[in-house]
């Protein structure tokens, strides 16, 4: 594997990663969101997995990609179920205006948690496609 | 809610059943009879309020929107079945401990039987029409395990099939006239419609009645469903006594009897019910004296009885509904013991074929008796139940019109019911000569005796005190069934007529024949030989495989496993539909808009997309062709970029990147490119592609160019911020306004991802 790729790799894929969550975030109100940041994220270890290895990119996930799939799919579920209980519509947004200490007012809502699951189930399903096409062929 | 709570017992009691085995297999017999025994001892308690009248309903809402309610009524017809479906059932339990001791899925059994008690307790007490239909299909599925018990055994298998399918075709029927007849009628419950009397002059009176028929017709195995019920004699013994003589199979009579007032008076009624059910009489009398096999005897001489009941409901008489009834409860108390007692004698002596059974009543006394007095019941001898069953049936045959030439067919078929009777429950006790049977004979436990004596006993019993049963069970069940009040009046001695002639004829006749019976079923045997093979049995397997050969033959045309052909297929079609659709409907979506306005930059982003195209198709390497089609995906992107619309471009740049990085790992190990495809084809391929492309732009044009409605972007951008607190819109839309679509999109993409890895990973193990 080249030294140049597997160095350049290392210093940006945590990079990636971090961008991908801020894409995520900033979805809300600005181009992003949680389908885009899910591909990003899975490009990173895609990154990884071209210049290390698919051994090497399996151990860096950590989970089980399928795991990532699973939870994402429950989170989206989850965030759903909240608007059930609480409106009766299944989805409906919920929102929370938080005060917490040393950052200030925090504006959370279940859309947000929706927008997590998405992008869990997006990394997870990149990354699984990707690993298995490359353990396989 | 107490009959509710009566059906629901039953049920609960069989989801307990497989954990209660587990945790003490010796007693779950007896703790699981306690069910069935306490619902009889409740339904006992409304004997008085019943047989004068009354009723007992439950009414829950189920589906109001449509209608549905769970109504449940217990008049005279529901607590005769009622009873007969619980004490019989809790003799069945506490037999089928003993008779499959040891069987490691008794459990499971268990669970089967309580479904089907459940079920058919439902079946009988149910009063709205869709919950009828409802009992009357999970009695069919739970008949379906339970036939299909040994699921090892392939022949077992294909029996509960054949049941399955016979029952299941004719529920639907049955739901089709059930839902007729509520339009109809307007009624939703079986009270109301017999309430409002005769349907005969409501328009859909005939298809209603046909297909009501077919329903009870199957399910009561009558000619030329019959076949089913012989089949279904793989089940072990207890569940043949159970549900395939006793209660089950009496669901059709059970219908036709509810149904009586409504349908009975149309001219239609007695030419067919009628005669299907002589037609069945016989063929199950000709067919049963040709077998050897106890079970098969039985199993025939049922078929032949639920004809006879049929017939009897067909004349459509006051006096052949008393008959019907009283036939009814006889048969299900006799036959319900010969054929615990088949089970004694197969679990005693290894076999059931009665050419080697013989002198049994050394070793099993108490079977013998028990044997005896079914067997004498289901002769007609008196002072037996089956007696008066016979009588009252003869006296209702011999008043209808024609009465003395049915007479005498009756009794001819009757001669061959006496020889049914003696073959069974005589001869393999009684004969002084017997073979070596697969192990020595002994006499089974008392678990697996009581039923036979309790229900030789009833038979003993009621035969000699008929007023027991006359004016508790007997008179309410038929006044639900005509309609109005009746008594029976049943006795012993109805003085000397040509009833009690024809009763005696029948008697002496077939004993006197009874040694001769064997060699009455082998010249059967060698005269039927040739119409065996156009049964109905023959009838239903060439169905079967028909639909098999037309099913491989289709999927093995539609599914040929060839990629190019599926999309051409697909495409091709899409086309063709979506082109004739537009010249057909001509005008209707109006001229394409061709008057486009474009940047330069975007124009060239055109030219170079499509020259790219043309690329892929042309280009010798697989790695240049997906650098290529990478070109027209960023293209893509930068166009959504144009228009303004970042999120799309994002996403579009991602998936363009990750799908060649998929592409090229595909194709590492591929190899070589050669061209395979005749001009000819490419040509062909080239058009299809081409119109495709055409019809896709063509629609898009008209799409554009057409506003039925006003564009729903103006709410979202106005409610974005206001109502989900988000200032992309696009994500707004995602994640809030239409949080479902993406809901149901990412469920299909972790689906389809695990789809994708299943395949590769089974493409590694070598598996196709």
């Amino acid at each position: 594997m080249s030294l140049i790729l597997s160095t350049s790799t290392r210093a940006l894929s945590p990079l990636i990663l971090v961008f991908s969550i801020f894409i995520m975030l900033r979805g809300h109100h600005l181009p992003g969101g949680g389908f885009i940041g899910g591909m990003v994220a899975g490009g990173a270890f895609a990154l990884f997995m071209v210049s290390e290895g698919v051994e090497v990119a399996r151990k860096a996930v950590s989970v089980a990609p399928h795991m990532l799939v699973a939870s994402g799919l429950f989170l989206a579920l989850a965030a759903g179920v909240v608007g059930l209980l609480q409106t009766g519509s299944f989805l409906a947004g919920i929102w929370w205006d938080l005060h917490v200490p040393l950052l200030g007012e925090l504006h959370l809502g279940t859309p947000l948690f929706f927008d997590i699951g998405v992008y869990l189930l997006v990394a997870g399903m990149t990354v699984m496609i990707l690993f298995t096409l490359a353990e396989e062929t | 809610m107490e009959l509710l709570v009566l059906v629901l017992l039953a049920f609960a009691a069989g989801f307990l059943a497989p954990t209660l085995h587990r945790k003490a297999p010796e007693l779950v017999p007896f703790i699981l009879a306690a069910i069935p025994l306490s619902i009889a001892v409740r339904l006992f308690g409304h004997v008085g309020h019943v047989s004068h009248g009354g009723v007992v309903t439950t009414h829950l809402e189920w589906l109001p929107q449509v209608g549905v309610t769970m109504a449940l009524r217990l008049d005279g017809l529901s607590l005769l079945f009622g009873l007969l479906i619980t004490v019989i059932g809790t003799l069945v339990t506490i037999y089928a401990g003993s008779y499959l001791h040891g069987a490691k899925d008794l459990g499971r059994f268990y669970l089967y039987l309580y479904l089907f008690m459940g079920a058919m307790l439902g079946l009988v007490l149910a009063d709205d029409l869709l919950a009828l239909f409802i009992f009357w299909e999970l009695t069919s599925i739970s008949s379906f395990f339970l036939i299909g018990y040994h699921t090892e055994q392939a022949d077992s298998r294909r029996r509960a099939l054949q049941a399955l399918f016979v029952t299941g075709a004719g529920g639907l029927a049955l739901l089709a006239g059930l839902i007729l007849l509520s339009i109809a009628t307007g009624q939703t419950t079986l009270s109301g419609v017999t309430a409002a009397g005769s349907i005969a002059d409501l328009p859909l009176a005939t298809p209603i009645l046909l297909l009501v028929l077919l329903g009870a017709f199957t399910k009561s195995a009558q000619f030329p469903f019959h076949f089913w019920l012989p089949g279904a004699m793989v089940a072990p013994s207890p569940v043949s006594a159970y549900l395939h003589s006793a209660t089950m199979v009496k669901a059709g009579v059970y219908l036709l009897a509810r149904l009586h007032p409504a349908l009975a008076e149309m001219t239609l009624w007695t030419p067919i019910v009628a005669s299907f059910g002589f037609v069945t009489l016989t063929v199950g009398t000709v067919l049963a004296l040709r077998q050897t096999d106890l079970k098969l005897i039985l199993a025939y001489t049922t078929v032949s009885s639920l004809g006879f009941m049929v017939f009897l409901l067909g004349l459509g008489s006051k006096y052949a509904a008393i008959g019907a009834i009283t036939f009814l409860l006889a048969h299900a108390l006799y036959k319900g013991a010969l054929f615990l007692i088949a089970g004694i004698v197969d679990h005693g002596t290894g076999t059931r074929d009665i050419r080697l059974l013989g002198r049994l009543r050394h070793a099993m006394p108490v079977t013998t008796v028990a044997a005896l007095l079914a067997g004498l019941s289901f002769a007609g001898l008196p002072p037996l139940f089956g007696f008066l069953g016979k009588e009252v049936a003869f006296a209702a045959i011999e008043q209808a019109p024609g009465g003395m030439v049915l007479l005498a067919a009756s009794v001819v078929l009757f001669i061959g019911g006496v020889l049914a009777a003696g073959m069974v429950a005589l001869v393999p006790f009684w004969r002084k000569t017997a073979e070596a049977t697969p192990h020595e004979p002994h006499e089974a436990n008392w678990a697996m005796l009581l039923g036979p004596v309790v229900l030789s006993a009833v038979t003993l019993v009621a035969g000699i005190l008929p007023k027991l049963v006359d004016e508790t069970l007997v008179s309410p069940a038929v006044s639900a069934v005509v309609g109005k009040e009746v008594h029976a009046h049943l006795a012993l001695w109805h003085g000397f007529n040509v009833v009690l002639v024809a009763s005696i004829a029948v008697l002496a006749i077939g004993f006197l024949l009874l040694p001769r019976a064997q060699a009455i079923g082998r010249s059967l045997n060698a005269a039927f030989q040739r119409l065996d093979a156009i049964g109905s049995e023959q009838g239903y397997k060439a169905l079967i495989q028909g639909i098999d050969t037309t099913a491989r033959s289709q999927a093995n045309f539609w599914q040929h496993g060839i990629l190019r052909r599926y999309l051409a297929v697909m495409v091709g079609f899409t086309v063709l539909a979506t082109a004739a659709a537009w010249f057909l409907r001509d005008g209707a979506l109006g001229i394409p808009n061709l008057a486009i306005t474009a940047t330069p930059f975007g124009a060239l982003l055109v030219v170079g997309m499509v020259v790219a195209a043309f690329a892929v198709t042309r280009l010798p390497s697989r790695l240049a062709a997906v650098a290529s089609l990478g070109v027209v995906g960023y293209s893509i992107a930068l166009l959504f970029l144009l228009f303004g619309a970042p999120d799309l471009a994002m996403t579009q740049f991602l998936f363009e990147t990750l799908s060649v990085l998929i592409f090229l790992r595909v194709l590492w190990g591929m190899p070589k490119m050669v061209a395979r495809s005749s001009n000819a084809t490419r040509i062909r391929d080239a058009i299809l592609a081409g119109s495709v492309g055409l019809l896709m732009t063509l629609l898009v044009l008209v799409a554009t160019t057409n506003q039925f409605a006003d564009p729903i972007s103006a709410f979202y951008r106005a409610a974005s911020y206001v109502e989900a607190h988000g200032r992309n819109v696009v994500n707004v839309i995602l994640v809030d306004f239409r949080g479902i679509d993406t809901m149901g999109e990412i469920t299909v993409l972790s689906v389809a991802a695990m789809g994708v890895v299943a395949l590769l990973r089974m493409r590694s193990r070598g598996e196709p």
